[in-house]
């Protein structure tokens, strides 16, 4: 099978649109680690960057979903067109999510650097942040190479995402009961774990779309949800 | 980083080729074209579409004033090839046609060779001075026409000895070799397979680089894929006119969309 | 509990038939078709014998026409009666007629007759008269003129023979009817049978059949087709010449140029009917316009082949119609669509793809018009005796002339049998004439449609 349609128009408009979906992985993923390192250097003009760099990662989003709307009109795609148009619609919309986490990130940054610092506490953070940008660089990776095998590591990863997040959040509860001075600042860095740990979700998301996209089937393993802490009240320590 | 290539979208203004005003065509008694107004512009793919009998083919044949063979049609209003009104006492049809060349549905080689077949018309028209110059412009037409390749070592074979799709193209490179301006095509693949029909489609969109081309097509895929610029014609009227992708996911007017959307036969 | 199921009445619906065997109808539809078929092949068979027979007993009767039988006779050329001076005087030779030549020729045979040891009560050489034709004498005249120095020597002629012994020869004349005959006795046959068994008298190929002139009625042996076949060409020359121009022109003008009105439906009403108008009328026309009016020559191939255009012309101008209707029309707005005009596209497209078409209309036309008779009778060509070459090309025209039907339906009234046998061998001439036209337009037909 030849790689390039016999029509150059369509390979033009759909490597148009890939390389859109590259720039915004590329956006957010800057927007990851500039909210990380803001957030435990406690740089407030880095934090504005990163809500400002939102709207260009709105702006993307909707000039996407245009672009595919306006393939599909066009040119009918079909079978792997299609699940292309289609995993790159949903990728951007994960996408746009990931870069609103960051931005939320970037906002609450502000609001600690008031405060006086807890220690320990960013470090983690900023690694579970770490994490989330490989698992993301992977996945689109994995989406440019369609490389499925790629893109289930990834989803596998998730669950040390989910692990360190329930550890965080006995530490802050601890740090909670310590002194209560340090609630309003944990209720913070909770919050900024709990949407790093959703960030984490969509770039597994992500990968989903890309074994969609290579294999034509919605992978069906369980998501490894190893986040208990909704469930399970054994996790929380007792007061 | 990744850096989106430029679009295609040519927002650029382009030159006006053909400008129609109130165009009416009449076949005896019958009133086929009503009131039709509407401004071709150069370097584009323009498509005409619209339900069987809407009047698309008459019109797109009163563009060459192929309308003039039958007795019975009557045209009225204003056709203006770069400015000039092509149905002017003045105008000889034959040199209009030298400049607004014609590919047809079914294609229609002359029973000569392939050179011949290319050769016929910048013969009659005197275009080349010496053979070598006519050797010239076939080879660039057959190029034009994405066929050179194919038939460059037998240019004395008879043109229908050649499959549907390169006939069609062959054809194309005759249409080119009077070195028109613009181009019309009268559903020029309605009667080839896929593949030839995506390459014939390819080649249509590399010839907008130099010519104005109409394509009449009563495929909308087509016209989707095909064309810059789509006018919906509908019992005689043009109802709409715009740019390709607005019209395919957002037209203005409820009758297109319902003819698009095949709501309505 | 019951399941919902069909009514126990399936008398209703057909019991399942199996594809293995035939019902009543299909049985009878294909006795039908197999009657059918075997009408067609009997009917064909049928045109196939009519036709073995048809040309058989041509062939039969006609072949014999093409061989004549001469005799080989020494003559002595005796300069005493040719040449009396001594000088070899062209002009005094010349004044020699064919009266001094044929005591020459009697005498040759008589001296065969005596050499070869054949009993007969003729005693004298002018006995031997009725034996050979008199175009004999002719013949040596003119080979004496052509050469004067065999003068004094004894040259072996091949002369032809009278045709009673033609007749003879081929079981046309039998001895019973001689006695009643003047023209032959019965001690003449005794002597042919002698010379047939000396090997002196033959059955030859008789060239002069296709190439020579007509003769009178009672020299059958010398008669000849070669100056009508001469006329026939000329009077198709100016056919093939007028009738194909004006008919192409004016079919292609019906055709493409003219406006859709009553008047040109009435033209074309009118040319089909003119094809099966009787070709008499035509023959009536021709004397009333081109002798009466023109005054041009009688039995002239010129009138004839004007005659005959106008009778050809309708057919051709049909059959031009036609090729031109069958050349599609995406081929005319191809070239209109390249730019060509009107004229051009006709010229340089329509009209060489209609061009098997109008040539097999052509020369079908002209093969009729080359069998043509009726329309000959009033100009004068039928029942004119074409005994001259024409001089030249232009005056082969204009000179009096006969026409190959005309010339065997000239034959066959004759009384002489011998004529009854020249005219069937006229007919094989025709139709070699014919059958070649219509291979020609095979193989142009061919050849054009080959192109593409």
């Amino acid at each position: 099978m030849s790689d390039t349609h016999i029509a150059s128009a369509f390979d033009r408009d759909l490597e148009t649109i890939q390389a859109q979906i590259m720039k915004m992985g590329g956006m957010v993923e800057q927007a990851i680690l500039d909210a990380s390192t803001s957030l435990e250097t406690r740089d407030e003009e880095l934090a504005d960057k990163v809500r400002e760099g939102d709207r260009a990662i709105d702006a993307l989003e909707e000039q996407i979903n245009e672009e595919a709307a306006r393939t599909i009109a066009l040119r009918a795609p079909t079978a792997i067109d299609l699940r292309l148009i289609l995993t790159v619609m949903k990728i951007a919309g994960n996408l746009e999510r990931i870069g609103d986490y960051s931005k939320n990130m970037a906002k609450r940054t502000t609001v600690l650097a008031q405060m006086t610092p807890i220690n320990g506490s960013t470090v983690a953070l900023r690694r579970m942040a770490r994490e989330v940008e490989k698992m993301l660089r992977d996945a689109l990776d994995a989406y440019i190479q369609r490389d499925a095998d790629l893109a289930r590591d990834v989803v596998n990863r998730d669950h040390d995402i989910d692990q360190m997040y329930n550890a965080l959040f006995r530490e802050f509860l601890t740090f909670m009961m310590e002194d209560p001075r340090n609630i309003t600042p944990c209720m913070h860095l909770h919050f900024i774990a709990k949407n790093t740990e959703r960030m984490g979700d969509h770039v597994t998301s992500i990968a989903e779309q890309v074994i969609y996209l290579v294999t034509g089937d919605m992978p069906d393993d369980v998501r490894p949800k190893q986040d208990r802490t909704s469930i399970d009240p054994a996790v929380a320590p007792k007061v | 980083m990744y850096d989106a290539p430029s679009l295609e979208r040519n927002v650029d203004q382009k030159d006006i080729k053909f400008s129609a005003r109130n165009v009416q065509v009449y076949y005896g008694d019958t009133h086929a074209i009503k009131d039709v107004s509407v401004e071709i512009e150069d370097n584009t793919v323009t498509a005409f579409i619209g339900p069987s009998g809407c009047g698309k083919s008459t019109f797109l044949r009163c563009l060459n004033r192929m309308n003039d063979t039958i007795d019975v049609c009557r045209v009225e209003g204003d056709i203006r090839l770069d400015g000039e009104d092509i149905y002017d006492k003045r105008v000889d049809p034959v040199q209009l046609r030298a400049k607004v060349g014609m590919v047809f549905q079914k294609p229609n080689p002359f029973p000569k060779s392939i050179y011949d077949n290319v050769a016929y018309g910048p013969r009659i028209h005197g275009l080349a001075r010496s053979k070598a110059e006519l050797d010239e412009i076939v080879e660039t037409a057959l190029r034009r026409g994405a066929i050179w390749d194919e038939v460059k070592d037998r240019l004395d074979a008879p043109g229908t000895g050649l499959s549907g799709g390169q006939q069609q193209r062959l054809c194309i490179a005759r249409a080119v070799a009077t070195a028109p301006e613009v181009l019309l095509m009268d559903e020029p693949c309605s009667a080839l397979d896929p593949i030839a029909t995506a390459q014939v489609e390819e080649l249509i969109d590399e010839l907008r680089q130099s010519y104005s081309v109409i394509i009449v097509t009563h495929s909308m895929q087509q016209a989707a894929r095909v064309s810059q610029k789509t006018a919906f014609f509908h019992l005689g009227h043009l109802v709409e006119f715009g740019e390709t992708g607005q019209i395919f996911t957002n037209p203005e007017d409820e009758r297109t969309e319902s003819y698009i959307t095949g709501r309505i036969g | 509990m019951t399941d919902a199921s069909l009514p126990e009445n399936a008398a209703a619906s057909p019991a399942h038939r199996s594809l293995n065997t035939v019902d009543a109808r299909t049985r009878k539809r294909n006795r039908a078709e197999a009657r059918f078929r075997a009408y067609g092949i009997a009917a064909v068979a049928t045109g196939l014998v009519f036709l073995v027979i048809l040309l058989g007993s041509i062939l039969f009767n006609g072949v014999g026409a093409f061989q004549q039988t001469f005799i080989k006779v020494p003559v002595y050329l005796d300069p005493a009666k040719l040449d009396k001076s001594g000088e070899r005087d062209i002009e005094a030779i010349k004044k020699v007629s064919t009266f001094g030549y044929t005591p020459l020729i009697q005498q040759g045979l008589f001296d065969v007759v005596q050499a070869e040891g054949i009993e007969t009560p003729l005693a004298k050489p002018g006995d031997m008269k009725q034996m050979i034709s008199p175009s004999a004498a002719a013949q040596l005249r003119d080979t004496v003129i052509a050469n004067p120095d065999l003068i004094g020597q004894t040259v072996e002629f091949r002369i032809l023979a009278s045709s009673r012994v033609d007749g003879y020869l081929k079981d046309r004349v039998f001895r019973e009817d001689v006695v009643r005959d003047k023209n032959i006795d019965v001690e003449h046959l005794d002597i042919v049978d002698g010379l047939v068994a000396a090997g002196v008298i033959a059955k030859e190929f008789n060239l002069s059949f296709i190439t020579g002139a007509d003769a009178s009625e009672s020299r059958p042996e010398q008669a000849g087709l070669g100056v009508s076949i001469l006329g026939s060409f000329f009077m198709m020359l100016v056919v093939l010449a007028l009738s194909l121009p004006i008919g192409v022109a004016a079919s292609i003008y019906l055709e493409e140029f003219a406006p859709q009105n009553r008047f040109t439906d009435l033209i074309e009403v009118n040319i089909s009917n003119l094809a099966a108008v009787p070709s008499i009328v035509f023959g009536i026309l021709g004397l009333a316009v081109f002798i009466q009016f023109a005054h041009l020559p009688q039995s002239a191939p010129l009138v004839g082949g004007l005659t005959l255009t106008l009778m050809t012309l309708p057919t051709i101008v049909i059959s031009t119609r036609a090729s031109l209707k069958s050349v599609p029309p995406s081929i005319r707005d191809a070239a209109l669509g390249v730019g060509a005009s009107k004229m051009q596209a006709v010229f340089h497209h329509v009209l060489p793809m209609a061009m098997p078409g109008i040539l097999t209309g052509t020369i079908i036309g002209l093969a009729q018009a080359l069998g043509e008779t009726a329309p000959l009778l009033l100009i004068g060509m039928v029942g004119y005796i074409a005994t001259n070459y024409p001089d030249g090309f232009a005056s082969g025209f204009m000179d009096p002339n006969s026409a190959m039907p005309a010339q065997i339906f000239e034959w066959a009234k004759r009384a002489d049998p011998a004529y009854y046998e020249r005219a069937w061998g006229g007919i094989i001439i025709l139709l070699v004439f014919l059958m070649t036209m219509n291979i020609i337009a095979i193989i142009l037909r061919r050849r054009f449609e080959r192109r593409w």
